[in-house]
């Protein structure tokens, strides 16, 4: 017979089922019982934040970086809405989270009640998908549909509101967690078409310049060894989205860098000049192309998505492929090995030394390496403190970031390896992001090297979990570029606004960081020159800090632009590669 | 080149399904001219029929928006093929003196059925396609029109094509 379980005993039962390690969140009155439910086990570890916008967070960045789902659970009401951001974050980056929230009980729904907000409602534009629970009894089958929705195709968050009524302690039923779950109209694509496959694998052997343009899909597909192999039967160029940043190892002599707004001259450069683009698992956001009017005028573009509404959205495919980045990648390395065993001439090699040659004089004449002007006890830079890290962690850490100038630094100076190493908020932008995410990475692997790579500004919308940092000793490094300023705002407002520095400084309002880590018994450090910071960054990242939180609050030079830059309106090739004269 | 589309949809009869629909549509800046919503033969399935403007690529994105619902099962635009649209309208018309005949006399035109009388007014039913029921409307003076109520655009493809599981 099966056990007999209150609707909390069966909801966290099935987190157990579904191998749940983690359960990040905060209680509340809708939630109590099933609090009281985690209390009488050990399998799910919950970790208590302290805001719930953090908890999502971390489930995010714990997600992001095992490629499992994180799991939050908060109270109705603030508790709710409080986790949205979050839940809007793993949304637009398509990452697999399950949000559990209290609800008031069924009866009372809709009656305005003590902390009642309408969850499903709320959150229905920045979820796959939700549920409401109206009777205790499908709770099983709910969470096991919210696991699988979350995961399966297109990854994203997933919402199961709990009223109150259904986890009674004094209500049991029979628990069986299913086996196996069937949606009748949820069936995402497993593979690719095979012509499309062998259309694509034609347009890119008879390309003369073409370019791979990779982003998230890559590193949440788990598709960088197909991606690798399909590379070196090419060696063709590649460049990485923000979002796809480790998805081919930045390492690579074929890597060009990221592309788009803040992205390499030669990655820009050569988008814009191809003649075949191939594009896997990303989606042609407007901070990639630019003006999508003049985006990449010669290219014939090949579209491969998970998500077939990604495709032909911002840019026309002129072949799409649906299906998981992996798979079809795999599909199209078979493809490809045969073409080229029957005809080891069908690239046209000629072609790609010409085009190398360009890539490589676009390369050399800018290329990323115009951050060494201040050198010794002048102001920091931005850049050498992203490159010490680099340095200092061998360029195999976990690297978060927030949002903003320190995001862009990171992601054009720490050269990632590897997937999911590199963990940022790329499509919502959401500031706060970085410590939570940081600390969710931690949990996830203990004995890791995580940093979060922060600004001060965003460091402050979630500093709050430096208390939950303390709780469940996580020793996340956390490097904060100082500028005393909203670093992004001030820079346009440089470029576009006559250096109006409208609400975007606040430097006389800071706290001393190093104090305030230090209240919380981390570890703090302050460098202000490149001869404090190699000695800071020998400290933190030694064995005598191995389990430690280390803030450094790396104070750098306040003008300090990022570039290359987009161009407003323009094509891919249309950028601002140093300051200019200021203008009235 | 933007045009009238004519959008069926088939999906779970359940809470909060059709909320999704329109949510869409609200959220990605796409019209919604009409829309109608009921339970089918399958009583676990509702089908819903909506007219929008928009040009092919508009299109392209609200039918694979809309399949990505995970409560969607099929999404068709009838407006691609040959298929049959019909709406049902009730209209009070102002019918006194000479005007009284006059209204009868159009209503039959249009095959219309006055369904209610009053000493000033017929309540004319009216179905068919949407310009039909414009054009009576035109057709009896828009002055004369008291209330009318429309149903929202049904459709369905001619022929063996059907919309189902």
């Amino acid at each position: 017979m099966a056990e007999m379980l209150s609707g909390a005993d069966m909801l966290i039962r099935a987190l157990q089922d579904e191998g749940v390690e983690y359960l990040f969140g905060y209680p509340g009155g809708a939630s109590l019982h099933i609090y009281d439910a985690i209390f009488k086990q050990q399998k799910v570890e919950h970790v208590l934040v302290r805001h719930e916008q953090a908890a999502t967070h971390m489930a995010d960045g714990y997600a992001r970086a095992t490629g499992q789902p994180g799991v939050v659970l908060v109270t109705s009401g603030p508790g709710a809405t409080n986790a949205i951001t979050g839940i809007a974050t793993a949304h637009m980056d398509s990452t697999p989270i399950v949000v559990i929230s209290g609800q008031v009980p069924n009866p009372q729904i809709g009656t305005d009640a003590f902390q009642e907000t309408d969850m499903v409602g709320i959150s229905r534009p920045v979820v796959k998908h939700s549920f409401l629970i109206r009777e205790a009894s499908q709770i099983p089958e709910v969470v096991k549909r919210a696991f699988y929705i979350a995961t399966t195709g297109r990854p994203g968050p997933v919402v199961i509101d709990v009223p109150k009524d259904s986890t009674d302690p004094n209500e049991t039923f029979e628990y069986r967690y299913p086996r196996k779950v069937a949606l009748r109209s949820y069936n995402p694509t497993l593979r690719g078409h095979s012509g499309q496959i062998r259309k694509a694998v034609r347009a890119l052997l008879a390309a003369k310049r073409p370019v791979i343009y990779t982003g998230g899909g890559v590193v949440q597909g788990n598709a960088s060894a197909d991606l690798r192999e399909l590379v070196d039967r090419l060696d063709y160029p590649v460049t990485n989205t923000l979002m796809g940043l480790g998805g081919f190892p930045g390492t690579d002599r074929r890597f060009l860098g990221m592309l788009g707004m803040h992205g390499t001259f030669e990655a820009n450069m050569a988008m814009h000049h191809a003649d075949v683009i191939f594009a896997v698992g990303a989606r042609f956001d407007d901070r990639v192309t630019n003006n999508p009017d003049k985006f990449c005028p010669d290219a014939t573009i090949v579209h491969l998505d998970v998500d077939p509404a990604s495709i032909s959205k911002i840019i026309r495919a002129d072949i799409p492929i649906v299906g998981p980045a992996a798979a079809v990648l795999r599909e199209m390395n078979q493809v490809l090995e045969s073409s080229l065993d029957r005809n080891p001439d069908a690239i046209d090699r000629d072609a790609m030394a010409d085009w190398w040659n360009r890539i490589r004089r676009w390369r050399s004449k800018h290329g990323l390496d115009h951050d060494q002007r201040h050198r010794g006890d002048s102001p920091l830079l931005p850049q050498q403190v992203v490159q010490a890290v680099y340095r200092a962690t061998s360029g195999d850490a976990y690297v978060t970031s927030d949002v903003g100038q320190h995001q862009m630094f990171a992601a054009q100076y720490y050269k990632f390896d590897e997937p999911r190493r590199w963990i940022n908020s790329g499509g919502l932008g959401t500031m706060g992001f970085g410590l939570p995410a940081a600390m969710g990475v931690q949990f996830a692997y203990p004995d890791a090297t995580v940093v979060c790579i922060t600004g001060e500004g965003s460091f402050m919308m979630n500093m709050q979990e430096l208390s939950t940092c303390m709780q469940y000793a996580l020793p996340v490094k956390i490097i904060n570029l100082n500028n005393a300023a909203l670093g992004m705002v001030k820079q346009w407002q440089d470029m576009q606004y006559g250096g109006r520095l409208s609400h975007s400084t606040y430097r006389d309002a800071l706290p001393d960081f190093v104090d305030l880590a230090g209240s919380f018994g981390h570890a703090g450090f302050r460098a202000s020159s490149v001869t404090e910071l190699d000695e800071v960054m020998s400290e933190v990242f030694s064995p005598a800090y191995k389990d430690k939180l280390v803030f450094v609050d790396a104070c750098i030079d306040p003008e300090e632009h990022v570039y290359p830059m987009a161009i407003k309106g323009g094509a891919m090739d249309d950028m601002v590669l140093e300051r200019q004269p200021a203008r009235a | 080149m933007s045009a009238r589309r004519i959008i069926a949809v088939l999906l779970e009869n359940e809470a909060g399904a059709l909320s999704r629909i329109v949510g869409l549509f609200a959220q990605r800046n796409y019209n919604i001219e009409t829309l109608t919503v009921a339970p089918t033969e399958d009583e676990t399935l509702s089908r819903l029929t909506l007219t929008t403007f928009g040009d092919e690529n508009t299109i392209e994105q609200i039918t694979k928006q809309l399949n990505k619902l995970i409560e969607v099962f099929k999404v068709v635009d009838l407006t691609e093929g040959d298929h049959l649209e019909r709406e049902i309208m009730m209209v009070k018309v102002r019918a006194e003196g000479a005007r009284r005949p006059e209204v009868k006399r159009t209503a039959d035109i249009f095959r219309g059925q006055i369904i209610d009388v009053t000493d000033n007014a017929y309540t004319v039913q009216l179905t068919g396609p949407s310009e039909k029921l414009d054009a009576f409307l035109r057709a009896v003076d828009e002055s004369t029109v008291i209330e009318a109520v429309r149903s929202g655009v049904s459709g369905i493809g001619r022929g063996d094509k059907i919309l189902s599981l």
